[in-house]
This record gives C-alpha cells, sequence and structure tokens, in this order.
C-alpha cells in the first residue's frame, strides 16, 4: 500500500516538474511550483517526517509561491523567449545528473538500519533525549538542544536574508520615493 | 480586494484563527509536530493575507517596519542571549542545563525561549520580505 502511495506521488512529482518546464505563463509555473511544494510535503509526511512535511507546506506552498506571484506581479507573466541553443545546458544537465546517480549506487540501500547515518548519533539522541532533555519531540530536542548552535547558525541565516531584502528593496524604494515627490515625505 | 464582501469577513474570520494556530505550533513544539520556525511562518501568514485582502498599507499600520526590524533583531538576540546566560551561569555556550533548579526543567526553559526566539525573528523576516516584494507597487 505504502508503495502504490509512493509512486503515485513521485509520479505526479515528475508529472508537475515537466509540466512547470514546458509551460511559460510564469503564472501557472508558479502554481505548479505550489503544488510541487504540496506533493513533496505529502511524500515527507509518507516518510514519518512530519516536521520537515509542516516546513515545506509553510514555506514552499504558502511563503515562497506568495513571493513568487508578488514578483511576477512586477516583472509580468511571460516568459521571455531564450536568447541561446538549450542543447548544452541539455547536455550539461544529464551528464551532471548522471554522475549523481551513479554516485548513489555506492549509497546504503534506503532506510537501511545498518546505513552509517543510522548508527552514528541517531540511537543517542533516539535512547538518551528522555533522560537528558525530557521533551516528547525528539526533533525539537535535537533541533533546539542537541544542535542548538547549528539551529543559531540558521536564524542567522534568515536574519541576514531579511536585512538583504531590505537593503536592496526596503532602503531603495524610500530613496526613489524622496526622489519622486519630496514633499511626500515631509 | 477589499470591496469584496465575501473575501473581507472570511478573511477577518479566518485570521485569528490562523494566529491562534501559529501560537499552538510555538508552545505545543515540544510534544507534537511544528516549533518556532513553522509557527513564525504560520504567523507571518495571517499578516499575508491580511495584506493580500486589504493592502500593503494596511499591514504597516498594524505593524510599522520600525517594529518589524527590531523583531527581526530580537528574536536572534533572544537566542543567542540565551547562549551568553548560560555562560554567565557556569555552563557552555547553550548548555541549558544550568538555567534551571535541575537540568530537565533547565532544557524546557532554555528549549522554550530559543524556540521564541526563532519565531520571533521568522515571523518578522516573512512579513519584511512580503512588504518588501509586495509594497512595491502601492
Amino acid at each position: 500500500m505504502i508503495e502504490l502511495i509512493n509512486i503515485v506521488l513521485l509520479g505526479l512529482l515528475v508529472i508537475t516538474a515537466l509540466a512547470a518546464i514546458r509551460l511559460h505563463d510564469l503564472f501557472a509555473v508558479t502554481i505548479m511550483f505550489g503544488i510541487y511544494s504540496l506533493l513533496a510535503a505529502a511524500v515527507f509526511v509518507v516518510l514519518d517526517a512530519v516536521d520537515v512535511a509542516f516546513t515545506e507546506a509553510a514555506v514552499g506552498v504558502g511563503i515562497s509561491t506568495i513571493l513568487m506571484l508578488a514578483t511576477i506581479g512586477l516583472v509580468g507573466r511571460q516568459e521571455k523567449p531564450p536568447s541561446h541553443r538549450p542543447l548544452l545546458p541539455l547536455v550539461v544537465v544529464i551528464v551532471t545528473g548522471a554522475a549523481l546517480v551513479y554516485g548513489t549506487f555506492d549509497m546504503p540501500p534506503f532506510a537501511a538500519p545498518d546505513a552509517p547515518v543510522q548508527q552514528h548519533v541517531a540511537p543517542r539522541y533516539l535512547e538518551q533525549s528522555p533522560h537528558e532533555i525530557g521533551i516528547p519531540n525528539v526533533v525539537t530536542a535535537v533541533l533546539a538542544s542537541y544542535r542548538g548552535y547549528d539551529t543559531l547558525g540558521e536564524l542567522t541565516v534568515i536574519f541576514t536574508a531579511g536585512v538583504g531584502v531590505l537593503v536592496l528593496l526596503g532602503f531603495r524604494r524610500r530613496r526613489s520615493h524622496m526622489a519622486d515627490s519630496p514633499e511626500e515625505e515631509s | 480586494m477589499k470591496d469584496i464582501p465575501v473575501l473581507r469577513v472570511v478573511t477577518k474570520i479566518t485570521i485569528p484563527i490562523i494566529l491562534l494556530f501559529a501560537m499552538y505550533v510555538q508552545f505545543h513544539g515540544d510534544y507534537g509536530p511544528g516549533g518556532g520556525f513553522q509557527a513564525g511562518v504560520i504567523f507571518a501568514a495571517a499578516f499575508i493575507l491580511y495584506g493580500l485582502v486589504f493592502g500593503t498599507s494596511a499591514v504597516r499600520q498594524v505593524v510599522s517596519p520600525g517594529i518589524l526590524r527590531l523583531l527581526t533583531a530580537l528574536g536572534l538576540l533572544l537566542f543567542a542571549g540565551v547562549g551568553i546566560l548560560t555562560m554567565l551561569l557556569g555552563g557552555d555556550y547553550l548548555d541549558y542545563n544550568t538555567l534551571g533548579q535541575d537540568p530537565l526543567h533547565g532544557q524546557h526553559l532554555g528549549i522554550f525561549l530559543v524556540e521564541l526566539g526563532v519565531g520571533i525573528t521568522v515571523a518578522a523576516v516573512m512579513i519584511t520580505f512580503f512588504l518588501a516584494f509586495a509594497g512595491r507597487r502601492d
């Protein structure tokens, strides 16, 4: 049963990705990206990664779709015709993809219990976190406590992104306002 | 879009539910799926919905860009400040064991505070993104 769900979800992912490539209406492409993220979130739920699915549904489907739609509102919804032949990029992508797939042959089978990733620190977190941290959600325990330093780094990335957007879009907008209509600011 | 009565009414009913759900995700992250990051995004989604229907200037009246900038820094400072506090109390950086009277209590308090910091910064940055992108047309 779970295999059937996986096949359907992954098949829909491929169809959505192909549709996003084929379409030239950027509005439709954005909606396709939103559907893609929603399907990815469903895949994460099937994998029992509900925290990741939650993030994907909120950020991938919600925020990034809204941001891309807002950008389309500024730049127009029609894709420009490509100025170059797509042959060379296609070859580069196919070679890179083939190399990546070849690289996965050396990896342990999916969800193998003896894989190094399952043997490293994960057993200790799962066994010790009820005694050391004492909260039921191990994901939160790992994120906020065991790996608190990494989460601080992630938050710094978000903070930096916010500052970057403010510097690029927020401040310039106000200056152009002043240039256009100085009385509005006073 | 604020001339359409159905949108206006449904938005005003929905926004409190979204904000309440964001609070639930924020403070229930220890027990179920969720945490500061998801809660911040959901909290921001309520403001974005408000902005989509009533315009970005209406959002600026609710929360001014100055306050948003303050909150963006405040969340990160709260997270980093918890680390400084644990060092002052004699532990390592971000070692919450020293925060409470016993290690488990300290861990609870530390996780609560850093998740709150994550939520504040993420919500403020997401609203800033929306205002910066969508606000350029007004």
